[in-house]
């Protein structure tokens, strides 16, 4: 590996533990997310004599701590950073590790383990936390000797940031934690056996502005790519100069503002009904950062068959994962969209842009109007998201958990600004958005941040209260009620005949949970409600949570069934 | 495309404890079976290498040969059919001395399968034989009709006809 040249680098004679802090404070870490246990005590000692410069968040389970950590990193594009002790807590963490493997996120996970000498002798709290996270970690390491600590560590955190991001673990006995060594620092700055970033070809820049520039009905989707590459700029110069219009995957929202007139909406299982109906007729299919997730594309058999499909891509193992790319422009995007722009002819595609109009017409008028502007007496969540885009005005970091409010949030809520829509994509994790929400209050502490979750998924970690009310992170939550676990009652409904296995909730009194807490609240059950509560939450200095009673049965739709044809998108 | 072949794997890693456990969970997630498993030190200092037999479509070893190299400490993978390779499998029989002199029979069978013996002593003696699968399982079927005390074959082991494009790679992080 290469380390960053340290001309007038002094040693000196410090322990494993307290060299673990220095490394964090190296590495430019001002705040850490975890749970204090045997094996990694040594470690909470040195953070008690380094507290005025980490800031540690004691959450109230280690998968809150991935999850904060998690959603501190989103928000600020820097490296999330769990601690936890060895064996239940380290195997806590691992919910958190796969959501940011799978979602790409950069997280360093550190776990204390038993002494050396008792590997493998099923010591108290021993477990194989190596053999356990290797397949939902990007990398990771086992430290027994405190001699490793500084190399390794710089390349977790170079590892964790670069190319596609991801999780790393580090796992570090506590004999290592005691022993006294020679510490020096130098960052990682590669490793030969790993290249982040594929070197640009020009010649399939130049076919793929080749085939862009005859396109006649071309049609791009973006996802997380761009925001990781940070090439919103790059993005939005590509989109506008071509007209081409640009829909978006649920982890690729707010590159570009929500209101942007070439942007399209969403694709996917509850995406926007013109940009799923048009991909199977569009005659360039420009994929930007996304991976052609199953979520997003239905039957493979039948989607985008008719068009050729360029695929700009910073892995290249995800190019011709699912859909066969005619052309591969592999790079990190904001390189690849800068050399590309001045390739590109101008073009407004506008009758193309017409018939993405009249799909949306449909929409609106079958969908979105008693989606956002109901008439019948029940709120729905629609409503809701649109009251705190009155209030908020696009401005604010959203948070979902998973299930029917998370796709009514993607669909509805609207982003002026990157890096404001944080949620669990790829694995789906229910609980991700209350812990997530208080990383992203600490990683954008300017910004307004409001959690909008299920009553399930509120239930999988309510207990982060707890670290809401120790810390007093003003986080604004807002849970959309509807007595049951409404995507699968949704799926029950649709392909089940209505059988509610298991579905309903009987939920406890969620205004006097907070109120235990200390967390001003309010409950909210009829509309003309609505409006006043979301304004009163706004206005609060503090942590403030909202409950909104909505319809118990609503659907989300637009809807692909699973393993139909994203044009065989239904609308009821 | 999709016809099911022959593939030899040849990945080269850097030598760290949990790859194994790394590269075999690619496999296992997929439910691709291993046919064979080796690892070695490689022609180059520090690098190790495995070699692995499947027998998949092209379209999916290409699927795997990517999972391969994203790990960070795999250096490289290759994927070849057999034409493109030499390669060969070791076993070894242990097998009762007394065998040697009542069968006449197994000397025959030696020296007409070029198999070697390696030692010989008055319990036992053991055959290696190196070469292709069928050769050794020919092997196999002639003197189990005598008794095989023990019996063991190894995973493939090869070496591509063409060059191997990694040292140069290496060569350039160190620029």
């Amino acid at each position: 590996m290469k380390l960053q040249p340290n001309e007038n680098q002094v040693k000196e004679r410090i322990t494993g533990k307290e060299a673990i802090i220095k490394c964090l404070l190296a590495e430019g870490v001002d705040t850490l997310y975890g749970y204090p246990g045997g094996a990694i005590m040594p470690v909470y000692d040195e953070l008690y004599k380094y507290k005025n410069q980490l800031n540690h968040i004691l959450t109230r389970h280690e998968q809150g701590a991935t999850h904060a950590a998690q959603g501190y990193a989103r928000v600020s594009g820097r490296v999330g950073v769990a601690i936890a002790t060895s064996g239940p807590g380290a195997t806590n963490l691992i919910t958190g590790i796969a959501d940011a493997q799978i979602d790409s996120t950069p997280l360093v996970c550190i776990t204390g383990q038993v002494a050396s000498h008792l590997l493998g002798s099923d010591a108290f709290q021993e477990t194989d936390i190596i053999g356990i996270s290797t397949p939902v970690t990007k990398w990771n390491y086992q430290i027994t000797h405190a001699s490793e600590i500084p190399e390794v560590m710089a390349k977790a955190f170079y590892i964790a940031k670069s190319g596609r991001p991801g999780p790393v673990l580090i796992d570090i006995t506590k004999d290592a934690q005691f022993e006294e060594f020679d510490f020096s620092y130098n960052k990682c700055t590669g490793i030969r056996s790993y290249k982040p970033i594929p070197v640009v070809n020009k010649e399939k820049l130049a076919e793929a502005a080749e085939l862009i520039n005859n396109a006649k009905k071309p049609m791009i989707v973006w996802g997380q790519g761009v925001i990781l590459g940070k090439a919103e700029e790059e993005f939005k110069a590509v989109v506008e100069k071509t007209g081409i219009p640009a829909a978006w995957t649920i982890l690729g929202v707010s590159a570009i503002p929500t209101d942007h007139p070439l942007n399209v909406g969403m694709v996917g299982m509850h995406g926007n009904y013109a940009p799923n109906m048009l991909t199977n007729e569009c005659d360039v299919f420009i994929a930007i950062g996304m991976r052609f997730d199953d979520r997003v594309t239905g039957d493979l058999n039948t989607y985008v068959k008719q068009a050729k499909v360029i695929h700009f891509e910073i892995d290249p193992s995800e190019v011709n994962k699912n859909v066969n790319a005619d052309v591969a422009v592999l790079g990190n995007s904001k390189e690849t969209l800068a050399a590309i722009l001045p390739l590109l002819k101008e073009n407004k595609h506008e009758s193309w842009h017409q018939q993405f109009k009249d799909f949306y017409k449909t929409e609106f008028d079958r969908i979105i109007t008693h989606d956002i502007h109901p008439t019948k007496e029940g709120l729905t969540m629609g409503e809701v998201i649109e009251g705190i885009n009155q209030e908020t005005k696009g401005d604010a970091v959203i948070v979902s958990d998973v299930g029917q409010h998370q796709m009514v949030t993607c669909r509805y809520a609207k982003f002026n600004k990157t890096q404001s829509n944080i949620t669990s994509g790829g694995l789906g994790t229910m609980g991700f958005a209350l812990p997530a929400a208080i990383g992203a209050k600490m990683g954008a502490p300017e910004r307004e941040v409001i959690a909008i979750i299920g009553d399930g998924g509120y239930q999988m970690t309510i207990q982060e209260l707890g670290t809401i009310f120790q810390t007093k992170v003003p986080v604004k939550i807002v849970v959309l009620n509807n007595d049951f676990l409404g995507m699968v009652r949704q799926w029950q409904q649709l392909f089940f005949d209505k059988r509610y296995a298991s579905t309903e909730m009987v939920n406890p009194d969620f205004v006097a949970i907070a109120r235990g807490y200390s967390i001003e609240s309010q409950q909210v059950t009829k509309r003309e409600n609505l409006a006043g509560a979301i304004k009163t939450m706004i206005a609060c200095e503090g942590p403030y949570f909202l409950e909104v009673k909505v319809e118990k049965e609503d659907n989300v739709f637009p809807m692909v069934p699973s393993g139909a044809s994203v044009s065989d998108i239904r609308l009821e | 495309m999709s016809e099911e072949k022959t593939y030899t794997v040849s990945i080269y890693t850097e030598n760290n404890i949990g790859l194994l456990n790394r590269i075999s969970a690619i496999f296992q997630r997929r439910h691709i079976n291993i046919e064979s498993l080796n690892t070695s030190i490689s022609e180059i200092e520090g690098v190790s290498r495995f070699t692995l037999v499947l027998s998949l479509t092209e379209e999916r070893i290409k699927k795997i040969i990517g999972q391969l190299e994203k790990q960070v400490e795999v250096i490289k993978a290759f994927y070849h059919t057999d034409e493109q390779t030499i390669f060969l499998e070791s076993c070894l029989f242990k097998i009762k001395s007394s065998l040697l002199f009542e069968e006449p029979q197994i000397q025959n069978i030696i020296k007409e399968s070029s198999t070697r013996i390696v030692t010989v002593n008055k319990e036992f003696f053991v055959l290696e034989k190196s070469g292709r699968r069928s050769e050794i399982e020919l092997l196999y079927r002639e003197l189990s009709a005598f008794g095989i005390m023990q019996f063991v074959r190894s995973g493939r082991i090869a070496v591509t006809k063409d060059e191997m494009k990694i040292s140069a790679m290496l060569a350039e992080f160190r620029e």
